[in-house]
């Protein structure tokens, strides 16, 4: 199932980028539009140029574990423990790996 | 195929039915550069300017801000409490334009008209758009207290535009003897910054304390509730015991007319003298909005809860203080992460794509001394009623927090401020 799923895809791709020249696969916003709003404190990209820690440099693991630890309260911050409640676990991976992937 | 790349598998499928059905690519600017338009270079329009660029770098995006620097609201407080000078909370669009390829226009939106598509502005330039984004602000409501215009405000400043009326109210404040009572006068909900008026009289209170420490702040309130009022009390009490007072609306704490020549202020029955009076008047959205026919009978911008679309014109967005955000509260923060979702709706739609998740944050501290910092935060989605915050999350910080916390927020506090400028202006 899943492999013939990605079949069907590749080929509709395949005929699309024919048939549409200029339009490519829909984007996926989702990490873009969970990640965004945490630039509003850790800075561009996660890269902070003040007091609050920066993001980049920390693989997707250190980021995600944190957040688990904050919205389970097994680590005491400030902020985050009541922001880190805002998501789902696989929210908070999303998010992660958005972060790690930035240069 | 795993859930997310199932979604983007529907997503695209649903993309490419709305192409087929017309039988060509839908997009709206099919053969040359989609032109968004952006009025207002304040959290908002900067932040969806810049953030339209990053999803699409392909676009030709034009700010239109009528000053050639941009003073922050937030942190104007700590001007005023001695904290900064002006230069802190000042920016300028340099980068948005030399690294981010955004037009600047210095000038002022004039007229819409939503039918051409078309934005005329004062210098006379008429701008075409695809997609409009309004981020204009607030604008006060002269003489809803009587007898404080705009005249009446190079007196008793607001100080709710930041610029001009910050400088004012701090040389006030530097000129004004020991002994002498500040007043400020918060209106009633909604208005710009629902913690700023209690962060000012703290930040006041701060320097009075240092400097002038028989003065007193008075504040006279249109309302009986204030945002993280529980932490702002405690920290009165803790700080300021002798300086600060808070009168409610219920104890005849609203201000309803005014005499600047005097400088006295009617609350209730009572005119009471102020040697400083800092009046925020009431608010609605700002000029371009209201003149534009963009909003609702109590003078704010009705949206649609997804896209900020507005639901009055088609292609017309409006975003921060202006719009009506379902629970979000009008702040810089807010404004900013509109912003961001806005540029990303209008780039999904334009590519005929749909943003799958709708996901902003507001998170705002406040500064009762240089080292004493308190916050309110929350993770916004969309509900069934428009946009609200996620139950179980978000909140202002524990009432007995240690003091070790109070430290680090107010570190984070300046932390936040280099950030979001950097990821607005930068």
């Amino acid at each position: 199932m899943k492999q013939k799923s990605c079949i069907t895809l590749a080929a509709l791709t395949t005929t699309a980028a024919l048939l549409l020249p200029g339009t490519t696969l829909a984007t996926d916003y989702r990490p873009a539009m969970l990640a965004n709003p945490c630039a509003g404190c850790h800075g561009p990209d996660g890269d902070s140029p003040g007091a609050i820690p920066s993001l980049k440099g920390l693989s997707a693991d250190e980021i995600a574990s944190s957040m688990k630890a904050y919205k389970a309260d097994r680590r005491k911050g400030t902020v985050m423990n009541r922001i880190a409640k805002g998501y789902t676990d696989e929210e908070i991976d999303l998010m992660a790996s958005y972060f790690a992937r930035k240069p | 195929m795993n859930n997310i790349s199932r979604r983007r598998f529907i997503q695209w499928l649903g993309a490419t039915s709305a192409l087929g059905a017309l039988g060509a690519p839908s997009l709206a600017f099919s053969g040359s550069k989609a032109r968004i338009v952006v009025v207002g270079g304040g959290f908002g329009g900067a932040t969806c300017a810049k953030y339209l660029k990053r999803f699409d770098p392909s676009l030709d995006v034009t700010l239109i801000e009528q000053d050639r620097q941009f003073y922050t609201c937030p942190f104007s407080n700590t001007v005023l409490g001695g904290l900064h000078d002006m230069d802190f909370i000042r920016h300028d669009y340099d980068k948005l334009q030399s690294k981010h390829r955004i037009t600047l226009i210095q000038d002022k939106a004039s007229t819409l008209d939503p039918v051409k598509q078309t934005l005329r502005t004062t210098a006379g330039r008429v701008l075409s758009y695809d997609r409009l984004v309004l981020s204009p602000g607030i604008d006060f409501r002269w003489n809803a207290i009587e007898g404080y215009d705009p005249a009446a405000s190079t007196i008793m400043p607001h100080a709710w535009k930041a610029g001009e009326q910050t400088r004012l109210l701090r040389r006030q404040l530097r000129e004004m003897r020991d002994g002498g009572v500040v007043v400020i006068a918060p209106p009633a909900n909604p208005f710009r910054c629902p913690p700023g008026p209690y962060e000012r009289a703290s930040m006041i209170a701060h320097y009075l304390k240092q400097h002038k420490p028989r003065s007193k702040v008075l504040i006279l309130d249109a309302k009986d509730h204030f945002s993280k009022q529980t932490l702002f009390q405690d920290a009165w009490d803790e700080f300021y015991p002798d300086i600060i007072e808070w009168v409610p609306g219920s104890q005849d704490g609203k201000v309803t007319a005014v005499d600047p020549k005097r400088m006295t202020v009617m609350a209730g029955d009572e005119k009471i003298k102020a040697d400083v009076a800092n009046i925020i008047p009431p608010q609605l959205a700002g000029d371009i909005a209201h003149r534009s026919g963009l909003t609702n009978d109590k003078g704010w911008c009705p949206v649609n809860q997804k896209t900020f679309e507005s639901t009055i014109y088609k292609n017309v967005h409006v975003i921060g203080d202006a719009s009506i955000a379902g629970k979000m509260p009008k702040s810089g923060f807010a404004a900013s992460s509109q912003g961001k979702v806005c540029a990303a709706e209008i780039v999904a739609a334009l590519h005929g794509d749909t943003v799958g998740t709708s996901s902003w944050v507001n998170t705002c501290y406040s500064l009762i001394t240089p080292d004493y910092g308190i916050s309110v935060a929350a993770v916004y989605r969309l509900g069934d009623e428009g946009i609200v915050g996620v139950k179980g999350a978000g909140g202002v910080g524990p009432r007995d927090a240690p003091r070790s916390t109070r430290r680090m927020e107010a570190i984070y506090a300046e932390g936040w401020y280099q950030s979001i400028m950097a990821d607005i202006f930068g």
